[in-house]
């Protein structure tokens, strides 16, 4: 045992690929942060969401997107907001932006290989960059205000992209809710009491439909992600109304920015995913199912009541990077307006990357219904800057070689393969006869190597 | 051997470190042994200075060490002087911040509020105690042998009443699910301080109708600071607030001054 620590620290030899594109999905579900309603009773899928949610002080950006899969025409996403909204704080981002904000911050597998037993250790780092990030358009156009409902307050309507918008406030749920189902958005049932707990505590209705003429003329294929900035001393993600048309637990994945630290739920317990876990080579074959397995387990062990840190570091800096650098234009992009280089510092462009201190992220990967998340997220900002990412590690062994130092190497193997089916089956909660089968099949035996 | 037992202060010191331990092992991930070993003996070298230099004939170190655990248990920081500089800030207000003869702060909450509004280097956790009902039965066990012992036990339970009342009657006026305030009750850390903060003996008032008020008060502020000015940690900041209000009621209502250990009982020979 204490042979195979000291063999695998000695082959410490790094160099790492990234296996991207996880697909971490639930059952089917039909919700978001909001909810999306249907307008037609067309089947909507969505099995899990994503929220970049950037906080400055009270400045804060909710940045939504979705799997949202169904007709455009169909599309509808009601979202409770602290105040209310101007049209200059809406705007669509590129879903690309989150897509690399996503891939950079997401759970990696890496590979080490051992270093020839019988000759000098050579170290070799690689690492890539590339450039990405574009701003997003906004283009808008009044409409006429429609007939009034008791009670129900259109405060405004926007067209910004793709999106007819508006702003509603409301006295009475009922009054909101039939406004809105006169208005071809199909309502749940139990939307009513959450509709109303929110209005009680003043919140407006930010309310989208998509244009379908105007995406036409847009050329847009699909729909881009929707961000509102607002001030607000809340710093929480309204997931109640999400959890009205769910069929089944949602995954949602939040991806926190900000200046100084961590972010974490303040009214649920936060829990690190398991990290630096040396798995199977079968792994890199399988990395997306492996992952999901991994995360199932961590909420089967949680009873689902965690809210699970999948990566928390300085946003000037990654090892291993699992994407290239998120530009500081995109990090504006997605509500971290502070980044210089941002519309409030268009001079400094040049920085192609945030310096350590200007960003901090913090992704988070929630799985809720009702019942094991009954209240909205609450949010806080920590002092803690210390980096995490859920990372997995695989070590090729060195093949070949036969000087003595060779043998007692190979020797060490089948114990250290062992420890990597132990590994794998407690991080996945697969049966370890599986895994060391799959393991064996891929050349990886845990008896019989001499 | 029951001179001993009659002190709660064994009993709170005893919680506590099971409490962290329980924390190291298993609950917060944030939280780190050297952190709190500095809190506990900047705690302990403070009270040691501040004994001498106000010539107390005694130096006693349990109170200081129960305030160094509370730290350790609530207090969170990214740089190790901090949690140090808490011990001290905690310690010293016990002997600076006097009236009427004691002092007005619970030690570790004075800290934990100063801290927070002075440094951006320290945050409160008060979900990472999660909600899974052992746990609460856990810390409600402990929590209720060192009450009994302290003999104080009503200011807790007057405080969790108002509390969860307020939390209720709020749910029950939004039409939320019941299910929304057992959420916010069931939270390791409104135990710590209803079981450990609020209900230190030596800075509650005396009389039962004044502790009955205070209680109140502080749910009612913490209250109106979560939920109207959207600042938490309102039970902390609430507490402190109002701690002022304890020499005034203990004019107002006297009751009889605490004592850590009580007069030795008839028939107990020493």
């Amino acid at each position: 045992m204490t042979r195979t620590v000291r063999s695998r620290l000695k082959a410490g030899v790094a160099l790492a690929t990234i296996f991207a594109q996880l697909a971490v999905t639930a059952g089917p579900a039909g919700a978001f942060c909001g909810f999306y309603v249907a307008q037609a009773d067309t089947k909507i899928f969505n099995h899990s969401s994503k929220v970049v949610l950037a906080r400055d002080g009270q400045k804060t950006s909710i940045t939504m997107a979705s799997d949202y899969e169904g007709k455009p025409s169909a599309f509808a996403l009601v979202v409770a907001v602290p105040s209310f909204i101007e049209k200059s704080q809406i705007s669509v981002v590129d879903t690309k932006t989150i897509d690399h904000l996503d891939s950079f911050t997401q759970p990696r597998l890496v590979q080490y290989f051992d270093e020839d037993p019988c000759a000098p250790i050579v170290a070799l780092h690689a690492l890539s960059y590339a450039t990405a990030g574009h701003r997003a358009v906004t283009a808008a156009l009044p409409s006429p205000q429609p007939t009034a409902y008791a009670g129900v307050k259109i405060e405004a309507q926007y067209d910004v992209a793709e999106y007819d918008i508006s702003i509603l406030s409301a006295e009475q749920s009922d009054g909101l809710i039939r406004y809105l189902t006169d208005n071809g958005y199909k309502i749940p049932a139990g939307a009513e009491p959450v509709v109303s707990s929110y209005i009680k505590q003043k919140m407006h209705f930010f309310v989208a439909k998509v244009n379908v003429k105007r995406m036409n003329e847009l050329g847009r294929a699909y729909l881009k992600p929707l961000q509102v900035r607002y001030e607000t001393s809340k710093f929480m993600l309204p997931l109640r109304l999400g959890t009205v048309n769910a069929n089944g637990p949602q995954d949602l994945t939040i991806y926190a920015l900000t200046r100084r630290g961590r972010v974490e739920a303040s009214n649920y317990r936060n829990v690190k995913v398991p990290s630096d876990v040396d798995v199977p080579l079968f792994v890199a074959n399988d990395f997306p199912k492996v992952y999901k397995a991994a995360f199932d387990h961590a909420v089967e062990r949680e009873n689902m009541h965690g809210v699970f840190v999948e990566y928390a570091w300085n946003m000037g800096w990654c090892d291993p990077c699992a994407a290239p650098p998120v530009t500081n234009n995109e990090m504006a992009e997605l509500g971290a307006q502070w980044v210089p280089g941002g519309p409030t510092n268009p001079a400094v462009n040049l920085l192609p990357v945030p310096m350590p201190g200007e960003g901090y992220v913090t992704r988070l990967h929630v799985r809720y219904d009702a019942q094991s998340f009954p209240e909205d997220l609450s949010f806080i900002e920590t002092g803690d800057r210390e980096n995490f990412q859920a990372r997995y590690v695989m070590h090729h062994p060195y093949e070949g070689g036969s000087c003595a130092a060779a043998k007692t190497y190979r020797a060490s193997l089948p114990a250290r393969f062992k420890k990597e089916a132990e590994n794998l089956a407690n991080l996945t909660g697969w049966p370890q006869a599986d895994v060391v089968s799959r393991m064996a099949a891929n050349g990886q035996p845990i008896s019989g190597t001499k | 051997m029951r001179a001993w037992w009659s002190d709660a202060r064994h009993f709170q010191i005893v919680a506590l470190s099971s409490l962290l331990t329980i924390n190291f092992v298993w609950l917060d991930f944030v939280a780190k042994p050297l952190y709190s070993a500095l809190a506990i003996s900047s705690a302990l070298l403070t009270q040691i200075i501040c004994s001498r230099l106000s010539a107390l004939p005694k130096i006693d170190l349990r109170s200081a060490l129960i305030t160094g655990l509370s730290l350790s248990l609530l207090l969170r920081a990214n740089e190790p002087w901090l949690p140090a500089i808490a011990g001290v800030v905690a310690i010293a207000s016990k002997f600076v911040l006097r009236i009427d003869g004691r002092h007005v702060f619970n030690p570790a909450g004075f800290a934990i509020v100063v801290l927070l509004l002075t440094t951006s280097g320290v945050w409160i956790s008060p979900g990472q105690w999660g909600t899974s009902i052992w746990l609460a039965t856990l810390l409600a066990f402990f929590a209720i042998l060192v009450l009994q012992a302290a003999q104080r036990s009503d200011i807790a339970l007057f405080f969790l009443g108002s509390h969860a009342t307020l939390l209720f009657a709020r749910a029950f006026w939004l039409g939320d699910p019941f299910a929304i305030p057992l959420h916010q009750l069931q939270s390791g850390s409104l135990l710590i301080f209803a079981f450990f903060m609020i209900s230190d003996p030596r800075t509650t008032p005396d009389s039962r109708a004044a502790r009955f008020f205070f209680a109140f008060a502080v749910a009612v502020t913490a209250y109106y600071l979560a939920f109207f000015m959207q600042l938490r940690p309102a039970l902390y900041l609430a507490l402190i607030a109002l701690s002022p209000l304890t020499p005034l009621l203990n004019r107002i209502i006297p009751g009889k001054r605490f004592q850590w250990t009580p007069p030795t009982p008839q028939g107990v020979s020493q």
